[in-house]
């Protein structure tokens, strides 16, 4: 089964391995847990997702520049 | 016109360009992609909303006022980020606000986990180390309920609960699509810590929003 690699063990490797940073044997042995695992295939997914959703705040962003200081660094802007 | 926030089209380098132009597309252009994102970074050394619109304030003069002399060693984001860090890390010690250690993004020493130690079976259990049960499947509700306005509340509340070199790193990382080496450049921090510092800013942002959406589900 899955006891290789521990899922308490497997949750602490994602960052490196979404980023590439894993030994090739390292990688096949966490490939090979998440086939068998839907816990840990279920945390991949999520901070998959959770980096989509900190991707879309800047498009999200609600806390707008106030309008005098918008003005104010426009003004600076076309001045210097 | 009907634009995208924040849309820039062309190259980095024509948006450079254009700023040294004082293009007023290219105006909107930085000022609607780098405001939030540059407050929510100042607002981890500086003690108020206020004085942390101050420090982005004094950042875009500044970006201004140095756009001629950009040479492009890095890229245009990792410049202003530094240009901000260095504003608010003063104003934050002018302020005296107490942050022991926001000065460098630091690894703290001891064991941070990234999932609550009691989801795992213990050795008593057949299966140590293993869920006991597994996190909610929020990954699967439809993307009208991820990207409510709830959500993005609790992403908010979230990330201010971060010690600072965490924040730093994930709102460059995640939010603002800086990569690895530069970010690694910009505070000065290794590869790995700067993995290790990641790791446990998403851990808790994806707790969260487990958190969230499983109490949202029961209620």
């Amino acid at each position: 089964m899955t006891a290789d690699l521990p899922c308490q063990e497997l949750v602490e490797l994602v960052t490196d391995y979404l980023d590439g940073a894993l030994a090739p044997e390292l990688v096949a042995r966490i490939d090979a847990h998440l086939v068998d695992c839907p816990g840990c295939h279920s945390f991949l997914d999520q901070m998959r997702a959770t980096l989509r959703l900190l991707g879309r705040l800047p498009a999200d962003e609600v806390e707008q520049m106030p309008a005098a200081m918008r003005a104010a660094l426009l003004e600076a802007y076309r001045s210097t | 016109m009907a634009r995208v926030t924040g849309g820039w089209s062309g190259t980095e380098s024509e948006l450079v360009a254009a700023l040294r132009n004082r293009d007023d597309d290219a105006f909107r252009h930085l000022v609607e992609q780098y405001h939030g994102p540059l407050l929510r970074l100042a607002l981890g050394y500086v003690p108020s909303r206020a004085v942390a619109e101050e420090v982005v304030q004094d950042t875009f003069l500044a970006v201004f006022r140095g756009i001629d002399a950009f040479e492009g060693r890095s890229s245009l984001k990792t410049w202003i980020y530094r240009i901000l860090l260095n504003i608010a890390r003063t104003r934050g010690v002018r302020e005296q606000r107490s942050i022991p250690f926001a000065s460098v993004a630091r690894v703290e020493p001891g064991e941070e986990r990234a999932v609550d130690p009691d989801r795992f079976q213990t050795e008593h259990d057949r299966w140590p180390q293993h869920w006991t049960s597994f996190p909610f499947a929020w990954e699967h509700l439809p993307e009208e309920r991820l990207l409510a306005a709830e959500t993005i509340d609790v992403i908010r509340a979230a990330l201010d609960r971060l010690p600072a070199a965490q924040r730093e790193v994930l709102v460059l990382r995640d939010v603002l699509g800086v990569s690895s080496p530069e970010i690694c450049n910009a505070l000065a921090i290794s590869e790995t810590n700067q993995r290790v510092l990641l790791h446990r800013a998403r851990a808790k942002l994806r707790a969260a929003l487990e958190a969230h959406f499983a109490t949202e589900s029961v209620a």
